[in-house]
């Protein structure tokens, strides 16, 4: 269009869409979809309202939280899904770095990329009370079962989310240490972890995060930590136990959240 | 001392990045590569030291033909082969001292390295080459700390420690104001002089190669147009060599030269 015709009129962003009718089509058709989908949910409101009572008294535990009556279940359950989180941790983490550098394209061959994305995804499709579960049934219940479990979901998360951080790494640099005559050691030492190392600690602080907050979870099918003990609380409607053993999780959580980003702040 | 026969690189995409380069380079002599950008400049550097493998055709050091080596050998020769590179290429969360030191790598071993625990000599050295670069005080800083110019010169040091026979500089002034860029093409060259060292300089910047170097080469779609002294850079040569342009204004500044660019009047008193 000649620009004196173009002149004086509006201009608007062309639609991500180009087609008009198929515009309106997806729209509505999508309207249409989620309230139907909605209607289907079936609310039964005279059982809301009676749970809602129960659902009071659970909230009101955390009010009068008994830290005292089982203190040495909690205190037993809370020491092993720590010392559960922090080797699992360590192992996972150990593990997760060779097969991350494995799992960078850049960096290794594709025979090593295949098996390494394979590990990967493997231990990421596979859900942590799933792998619980199986490894419960092999080890018998216990801590151990929830360290193997936990160690192996670190594995699929760090390697992944570093093997990305090591594909999208400055080449240049990695570039500048191979030609001074570097062994593939000293190219990774100097070239690639320097680059990835902030990334590393970041993510390995958020994983024993998660790691500790799945310990608990991992209890309630007899993997160990304090998970265990929770559950026996709630099966004895112990509310107050229940809610005290949740703010220790809390309280932990919070506690590794300051450190991390204490951290994080430190290595950038 | 260094010398390429019939050297020859397609990329897989299909593109010729060069044809048929023969290019002879004697002991000590600094030589600048010219050419548009895509005409192979870093495609021929990296084909040296084999960042970028060839596709055909041989390349001499001395007498090793590096071409043929195996990833050992490759390395043990690329200890001889300095490189500098256009964005500096420090790894930047090391510090200054770690990236002078791993020009070293290629002579240390794996836990010498890892621990930076490097030989006294080595260490000597690279003090002695960030004080004759004037940075001996920035040794503990992160190299990102670091402005542009002195990041150059870090690289510097990094290619001179590996006490090399040749060095291959990539657009060494590219992302740097003209007046450092004039001071860092004038300390790589003083260098060279100094350790008799022969210097591949891939440069875009005609006039600050013609005031620095010794003999020229214009690249032109991977092939060699030009080849002589800086002097025989004529309009009708950089035609042949960049296409249609009035390349009067180049050639001029750099004959009344050594003084200078329009944008920064003190660089006589530079360096």
């Amino acid at each position: 269009m000649p620009l004196d015709q173009r002149l004086g009129r509006p201009w608007r962003k062309p639609p991500f869409i180009q087609r008009p009718w198929l515009r309106w089509v997806l729209g509505v058709g999508t309207v249409a979809y989620l309230i139907a989908a909605y209607m289907t949910i079936d609310v039964n409101w005279m059982r809301v309202y009676e749970g809602l009572e129960r659902g009071k008294q659970f909230v009101l535990a955390f009010t009068s939280p008994d830290f005292t009556t089982r203190s040495t279940d909690i205190w037993g359950g809370m020491l092993e899904s720590i010392v559960m989180t922090i080797c699992a941790s360590v192992v996972g983490i150990i593990i997760s770095i060779p097969i991350a550098l494995g799992a960078a394209r850049n960096i290794a061959p594709l025979p090593v990329y295949m098996i390494c994305r394979t590990v990967i995804a493997v231990s990421r499709s596979l859900q942590e009370i799933i792998v619980a579960i199986l490894l419960v049934a092999i080890f018998g219940f216990g801590p151990l079962a929830g360290f193997l479990t936990l160690s192996f979901a670190t594995i699929g998360f760090l390697s992944k989310l570093l093997a990305e951080d090591i594909e999208s790494m400055d080449r240049v640099q990695a570039e500048a240490i191979k030609a001074s005559g570097a062994k593939w050691t000293q190219w990774i030492n100097y070239g690639v972890q320097p680059q990835v190392m902030p990334r590393l600690i970041g993510l390995s602080m958020y994983r024993i995060d998660i790691n500790f907050r799945e310990s608990a979870i991992l209890g309630l099918v007899g993997a160990g930590g304090i998970g265990a003990t929770l559950n026996t609380a709630f099966d004895r409607y112990e509310y107050d136990t229940a809610a005290a053993i949740l703010l220790i999780i809390i309280a932990i959580v919070m506690a590794l959240e300051y450190l991390s980003g204490f951290i994080r702040a430190r290595v950038q | 001392m260094l010398r390429l026969e019939k050297l020859v690189k397609t990329y897989k995409t299909g593109d010729r990045a060069l044809t048929d380069v023969d290019l002879v380079v004697p002991v000590g002599q600094v030589l600048a590569l010219i050419g548009p950008s895509g005409a192979g400049k870093s495609t021929l550097i990296r084909c040296i030291n084999r960042l970028v493998e060839p596709t055909s055709g041989k390349v001499y050091l001395g007498d090793i033909e590096l071409t043929g080596l195996s990833s050992g050998g490759l390395r043990r020769e690329r200890r001889r082969m300095g490189m500098i590179f256009q964005e500096y290429a420090l790894v930047e969360r090391l510090t200054v001292m770690e990236n002078v030191l791993s020009g070293r790598l290629g002579y240390v071993g794996f836990w010498r390295s890892f621990l930076r625990r490097f030989p006294q000599s080595d260490i000597d050295e690279a003090f002695r080459l960030l004080d004759r670069v004037g940075l001996a005080h920035m040794a503990d800083k992160r190299a990102d700390e670091l402005s542009g110019g002195q990041r150059q010169r870090v690289g510097i040091c990094r290619a001179l420690i590996q006490n090399p026979a040749v060095l291959l500089v990539d657009e060494p002034t590219a992302s740097l104001d003209p007046k450092t860029s004039r001071q860092i093409m004038r300390l790589i060259c003083e260098l060279c002089r100094e350790r008799g060292l022969a210097a591949i300089i891939n440069i875009h910047d005609v006039a600050l190669a013609q005031m620095f170097v010794q003999r020229v080469i214009g690249l032109r779609m991977g092939a060699v147009e030009f080849d002589g002294p800086p002097e025989g850079l004529t309009s009708e040569v950089l035609t042949t060599i960049y296409g249609e342009e009035d390349w009067e204004a180049t050639i001029a500044k750099v004959e009344d030269d050594d003084d200078d660019d329009d944008d920064e009047n003190t660089s006589g008193a530079a360096a």
